[in-house]
C-alpha cells in the first residue's frame, strides 16, 4: 500500500511545480515573450475548468447510480460549443468591445449600467457557487482520507477538517498571488491560465490512465469490457426523457452562465479566433473525459464490495488492485480538477464582489464624490484580495456545516440550476433589443426565489427552515405551494420540476415585464449596441463633456489606474487632439475611452457613476438615438448633423476663445512689462543719479558716508546689469546662438549643488524632500544650463509657495524614452487659467510681490528646448508642480566606480 | 451558383463562407436531435436497449460532431485568410 507520506510528498511537489509554472508564465508574459501562452490550445484547455472534481470523481458515481444519464452534463456544453456561431461568438465580441470584467458586469452593462442588477447577479452567483467550492474541498479531503485508510502504516487518520483547511489556505494564497497581480481585470492572468491548462492535461491523462487500466488491465479488452457492462447493474438503458433533455439543457445553460466559465471564456479571451479551435477541441476533450466513465463504473460495481462510495471508484479501484502509482496519479488528477475550479471561481467572484458590492459601498461611505476619494487602487486590490479569502472561506464553512454528506452529483446540479437563472437575462440581452432592466431584475428575482424554495433549501433535507410539513402540505398549508409539486405538478422528478418552474417563470416574467415597461435611453442604447455588435462594433457614446473638467477627471483617474498610466492616457489624448500638455478637451470620444479604461479596473457601473459625477450626467446624443430608432432616421440625421456641427462649433469657439484670451493676456503682459521694465530701469537709475550727485556736489562727506553712497550706486548698477543679462540670455537662447557646454555628472550631485545655490547661504525655510536612490543616474548634457533650470524652479518654490510649512519634493523616474524630474510643492499651485501663460516672457502671477522681471520660466523653457527636453506644468498634483523631461539619450550607462 | 463575369471569384468565396456559417448554425440542432434519438429506443422491460449500444451510438455521434465542427472551423478560417479582400461583413441573419 502506498505510504501516505509519499502521497503528501508528491502532492506538495506538484503544488510547488504549479507555482513555478504560473510564476514563469507571468514572468514571460510581462517581458513580452511567450506568444505560445496565447495559443488557441491553451484557451481550449483553460475551458476545461468546466470539468471539476465533480467530473473526475462524480461522473463515475453518477454513472454507477443512474447509468448513461451522467453524459448529459457533457452533451449540453458540447452542443453550446459546436453552436459557437450563435452565442459564444457574440458573447466574446461583446465582452471584448465593452471591456467586461464578469458576467455580472456584462448583464449590468447591457441593462443601462445598473448596479442594482449587478449586485443581484453577484449575490446569486456567490450563493450558487459556494456549495460548489465546498464540493471541491470535500472531494480532496475524501480522496485523501481514502488513501489514509488504505495505508496500514499510518496509525491515525488525519483530521478531515484540517486537510480541507490546508487546501483552502493554499488555494487562497495561489489565487491572491497570481489572480490579483494587476488591478485591470481585463488583463489576462497568464500565470493562472497556464496553470489550469496544465491541470487540464493532468486530469485528462489521469482519468484516461485509470480507464485504460480498467479496460485492458482489469477487464481484459474491449469486448470483455462490453460483456462486463452488459452484465452489470447498469446494463439497461433506463433514462427518463424529461431528465435526459432537462439535464442537457441545464448543463448547456450553466456552461454559458457559470461565473468561472465566463471568466475563462470571455474575460481571459485574448483572440476571438481561439473560439474556432475550441469549437471542436473542447467537445473532443469532453468526449475523452467521458469515454471510460461507464466501464469504470460498471467494473467498480462488480469488483468493489457493496457499500463503497461509487464517487471514489476512480481512486479505490487502482488502490484495491495494488497499483499505488496509478492511484497517486488519479489522486493528483482529482486534486487538479478541484483546485483549478476553486482558483478561477474565486477570481471571478472576487472581481464581482469587489466591483459591484465593496467599491460602491466604499465610495458611498466616502461621501460619494469620486474626486475626493483618495487612492482607489489600493482599496480595489485589497477588496479583491479580501473577497477571494472570503469566498474560499465561505466554501470551507459550507463544507464544515453541511458535514460533506451528500453525493457529489446532487450538489453540483443545485449549483448549476442556480446560475442557470442568469440565462434569460443574458440571452435576452444579447438577442432582444427590447429586453430591459426592470424585466431582467424581476425575472432574476422570481427565478431565484423559485430555485431557493424548490431546490436549494430542500437540498439540505428537512430542516428548521423547511420542515417536513411544508414538503407534505405546502407553505402556509397551501397544497399548490409544495416545494416538489408546485402548482400541482405532482409526481415529477424533483430536479426537472425545479428547473422547469424556475426557468419557465423566470423567462415569462422577464419577457412580460420587458414588454410592459419602458426602458431608459441608456438601456436602449446599450441594447442596440449589444444586439447589433457585429454591425457596429465601434460604440457610440453617451457622454457630452462641455466643461473644462479635465483636471478633475485626471485627479480621479490617477487614483484609480495610477498616476503614470493616467498621465500617459491624458497626454496621449491631448496629443491626438493637437493640444500640448496633459489636459485634453473632454470630447465624447475621450470620455468614452476613459470610461472603458476605468471600467477595466472598477467595473462598468462604477466607472460610469464616477465619470458622471464629474462631467455631470450622461446624455444620450442624437447620434446614439439614431442607432436605436430607425423610423425617424431622416429628420434625426439632419438634426444630428446640426447638433454635431453645433458641438464642433462650440468646441472651436472655446478653443478660439482660449487663444484670444491668451493673446489678450500676452498683450497685457507686454504693456505691463514695458511699464515694469521702465520702472525697473528708472528706480536704480534715479538712485544712481541722486547719490552720484550727492557725491559730486556735497562737500565734507565723511569716508563712511562716501562708502555707503558708492555701495548703493554699485548695488543698483549690479541690479541693472542682472536685468540686462537676463534679457540678453533669453534673446541668445531664442535665436539659437547658444553653444552648449556638454559635461558628465551625477544627477544627485547636480541637485545638491543647485539646492545649495538656490538657498544662497541663508537658513532655508523650505523643506526639500528627495529620493536619492532614484537620482543615481549619470547625465551627459550641459549641466550648468540644467542647473540654471533647477535653481529657477527651486527658487520659484521658495518665493511663491504659500503653505505654512513650505516643502518641495523632487522626484525623478525613468519612463520609456524619457527621464522625468518632478518638482512638486505643497502650496496652492497655479490656477488653471494661468497655467497657459507662465512660460511666456514677462509673465508674472499676481502682484509683483517677489520682484523679478518674469523671465525665469521663459528662460527655463528655452534652455530645456535646447537640451532636447521640456519643462511643463503638471496639473492635478498637491500644489505647484513642474516636470522637467530629458531625452533618455542623455542618461549614460549606470554608474561604475569611476566617478 | 451565380455565374457573372468579373467578381465571380469573390462572389463564390462570399457564398461559400456564408454557407459555412450556415452549417455552423445548423450543427448544434443536428447534434441535439441525434443525441435525443436513443430516447425513442425501447426502454421498458425485456426489449430494453443495452447501455453499451446506446453508449457506442452516443460516442460515435459525438466523434462525428467533433470532426464536422473541426472541418467547418477550418473552412471558415481558410476563407477568411484567403479572402482578405472580401469586405462583406458576417451578418447575423441570412
Amino acid at each position: 500500500m502506498a505510504p501516505l507520506n509519499v502521497l503528501v510528498l508528491v502532492c506538495l511537489t506538484y503544488v510547488a511545480f504549479l507555482f513555478a509554472v504560473a510564476f514563469a508564465a507571468d514572468h514571460a508574459a510581462r517581458r513580452g515573450r511567450g506568444t505560445w501562452l496565447r495559443s488557441p490550445i491553451i484557451y481550449t484547455l483553460s475551458l476545461s475548468i468546466y470539468c471539476t472534481a465533480w467530473t473526475f470523481y462524480g461522473a463515475v458515481g453518477f454513472a454507477a447510480r443512474s447509468g448513461l444519464e451522467f453524459v448529459t452534463i457533457y452533451l449540453g456544453p458540447t452542443l453550446v460549443m459546436i453552436g459557437w456561431w450563435w452565442t459564444l461568438r457574440k458573447m466574446v465580441r461583446v465582452g471584448r468591445s465593452q471591456r467586461v470584467t464578469s458576467i455580472a458586469d456584462l448583464i449590468s452593462s447591457r441593462y443601462g449600467k445598473s448596479n442594482t442588477l449587478a449586485v443581484c447577479v453577484t449575490l446569486l452567483a456567490v450563493i450558487g457557487t459556494t456549495p460548489y467550492i465546498a464540493l471541491q474541498l470535500q472531494s480532496v479531503t475524501l480522496s485523501f482520507a481514502t488513501f489514509a485508510a488504505s495505508d496500514p502504516t499510518s496509525a491515525d487518520l488525519p483530521d478531515q477538517q484540517s486537510t480541507a483547511l490546508w487546501v483552502a489556505l493554499g488555494l487562497t494564497l495561489f489565487t491572491i498571488l497570481f489572480g490579483t497581480r494587476n488591478l485591470d481585470a481585463n488583463e489576462r492572468h497568464h500565470g493562472v491560465v497556464i496553470a489550469i491548462a496544465l491541470e487540464a492535461v493532468v486530469k485528462l491523462f489521469a482519468l484516461l490512465a485509470v480507464g485504460v487500466f480498467v479496460v485492458w488491465g482489469l477487464a481484459g479488452g474491449i469486448s470483455e469490457t462490453i460483456a462486463r457492462i452488459d452484465a452489470s447493474p447498469i446494463m439497461h438503458w433506463e433514462v427518463s426523457g424529461g431528465r435526459w433533455i432537462g439535464l442537457t439543457m441545464l448543463s448547456a445553460a450553466a456552461f454559458l452562465c457559470l461565473p468561472r466559465m465566463f471568466q475563462v471564456m470571455v474575460v481571459e479571451n485574448e483572440n476571438e479566433d481561439d473560439l474556432r479551435t475550441a469549437a471542436w477541441a473542447f467537445p473532443g476533450y469532453l468526449m475523452l473525459m467521458s469515454l471510460f466513465v461507464v466501464p469504470i463504473a460498471a467494473i467498480g460495481l462488480q469488483t468493489m464490495p457493496a457499500g463503497v462510495n461509487p464517487d471514489l471508484f476512480v481512486l479505490t479501484l487502482p488502490l484495491q488492485e495494488g497499483r499505488d502509482g496509478l492511484a497517486i496519479l488519479s489522486f493528483i488528477g482529482g486534486f487538479s480538477s478541484a483546485t483549478s475550479m476553486v482558483i478561477v471561481a474565486a477570481i471571478a467572484l472576487s472581481t464581482m464582489v469587489s466591483n459591484h458590492v465593496v467599491m460602491p459601498v466604499w465610495l458611498w461611505s466616502k461621501g460619494g464624490t469620486a474626486a475626493m476619494s483618495g487612492d482607489v487602487r489600493h482599496v480595489a486590490l485589497l477588496a479583491r484580495r479580501l473577497s477571494i479569502g472570503g469566498i474560499v472561506l465561505l466554501g470551507y464553512l459550507y463544507f464544515r456545516l453541511s458535514g460533506g454528506g451528500e453525493s457529489l452529483a446532487a450538489i453540483g446540479l443545485v449549483s448549476f440550476a442556480g446560475v442557470a437563472q442568469f440565462l434569460p437575462a443574458l440571452m435576452g440581452g444579447l438577442f432582444w433589443r427590447a429586453a430591459n432592466r426592470t424585466g431582467a431584475i424581476s425575472g432574476l428575482g422570481v427565478g431565484f426565489v423559485v430555485w431557493m424554495y424548490c431546490m436549494f433549501l430542500p437540498s439540505f433535507g428537512t430542516s428548521s427552515i423547511l420542515p417536513q410539513h411544508i414538503f407534505d402540505h405546502g407553505l402556509f398549508g397551501l397544497s399548490w405551494l409544495r416545494p416538489h409539486a408546485l402548482f400541482g405538478a405532482d409526481g415529477m422528478d424533483p430536479l426537472v420540476h425545479a428547473v422547469m418552474w424556475s426557468m419557465l417563470l423566470n423567462t415569462a416574467v422577464f419577457i412580460g415585464v420587458s414588454l410592459l415597461t419602458f426602458p431608459r435611453p441608456v438601456e436602449r442604447l446599450q441594447g442596440a449596441q449589444f444586439v447589433n455588435v457585429f454591425r457596429h462594433s465601434s460604440t457610440a457614446t453617451g457622454w457630452s463633456g462641455d466643461l473644462a473638467r479635465s483636471e478633475d477627471l485626471m485627479i480621479m483617474s490617477q487614483r484609480i489606474i495610477g498616476s503614470r498610466q493616467a498621465q500617459a492616457l491624458f497626454s496621449g489624448a491631448a496629443r491626438r487632439q493637437g493640444l500640448a500638455g496633459y489636459l485634453p478637451e473632454p470630447t465624447p470620444d475621450f470620455l468614452l475611452e476613459l470610461e472603458r479604461e476605468l471600467s477595466g479596473s472598477v467595473g462598468t457601473a462604477t466607472a460610469h457613476a464616477m465619470i458622471s459625477q464629474i462631467v455631470g450626467g450622461a446624455t444620450v446624443s442624437v447620434e446614439d438615438l439614431l442607432a436605436v430608432a430607425d423610423e425617424t432616421a431622416q429628420i434625426m440625421e439632419y438634426s444630428s448633423r446640426l447638433e454635431a456641427k453645433t458641438q464642433e462649433q462650440a468646441r472651436t469657439a472655446r478653443q478660439l476663445r482660449a487663444a484670444n484670451q491668451k493673446l489678450t493676456q500676452l498683450s497685457v503682459q507686454k504693456d505691463s512689462f514695458l511699464s515694469q521694465i521702465s520702472h525697473e530701469l528708472r528706480t536704480p537709475m534715479t538712485s544712481i543719479r541722486a547719490f552720484s550727485e550727492i557725491l559730486r556736489d556735497t562737500g565734507g562727506l565723511s569716508p563712511e558716508e562716501q562708502a555707503k553712497y558708492s555701495t548703493i550706486i554699485h548695488d543698483e548698477a549690479v541690479r541693472l546689469t542682472r536685468l540686462l543679462d537676463d534679457l540678453l540670455d533669453l534673446s541668445v537662447l531664442e535665436n539659437g546662438q547658444v553653444v552648449l557646454n556638454t559635461q558628465t555628472g551625477r544627477l544627485s550631485d547636480l541637485l545638491d549643488r543647485t539646492i545649495a545655490a538656490a538657498a544662497g547661504g541663508e537658513v532655508d525655510s523650505l523643506e526639500i524632500r528627495r529620493n536619492r536612490d532614484k537620482e543615481d543616474v549619470v547625465l551627459t548634457t550641459d549641466l550648468d544650463r540644467l542647473a540654471q533650470v533647477f535653481i529657477n524652479l527651486i527658487a520659484n518654490a521658495r518665493k511663491y509657495c504659500d503653505a505654512e510649512k513650505p516643502s518641495l519634493s523632487i522626484s525623478s523616474k525613468q519612463d520609456g524614452s524619457e527621464l522625468k524630474i518632478d518638482f512638486v510643492d505643497n502650496g496652492s499651485g497655479i490656477a488653471t487659467d494661468q497655467q497657459a501663460v507662465i512660460f511666456e516672457k514677462f509673465a508674472r502671477i499676481g502682484d509683483t510681490k517677489a520682484g523679478g522681471a518674469g523671465l525665469g520660466l521663459a528662460i527655463c523653457r528655452e534652455i530645456m528646448a535646447r537640451l532636447g527636453g521640456d519643462v511643463t506644468y503638471l496639473p492635478g498634483q498637491s500644489g505647484g508642480a513642474f516636470r522637467v523631461t530629458l531625452p533618455v539619450s542623455v542618461v549614460s550607462s549606470p554608474l561604475g566606480e569611476t566617478l | 451558383m451565380k455565374s457573372k463575369a468579373g467578381p465571380l471569384f469573390l462572389e463564390q468565396r462570399t457564398y461559400r463562407r456564408r454557407r459555412m456559417a450556415d452549417a455552423a448554425r445548423f450543427l448544434p440542432f443536428l447534434g441535439a436531435i441525434l443525441f435525443s434519438v436513443p430516447l425513442l429506443w425501447g426502454q421498458a422491460g425485456t426489449d430494453a436497449s443495452s447501455t453499451t449500444a446506446v453508449m457506442l451510438y452516443l460516442f460515435l455521434v459525438w466523434g462525428i460532431l467533433v470532426a464536422v465542427s473541426a472541418g467547418i472551423s477550418r473552412k471558415l478560417r481558410e476563407d477568411e485568410t484567403h479572402g482578405a479582400d472580401d469586405k462583406t461583413p458576417s451578418k447575423s441573419g441570412v
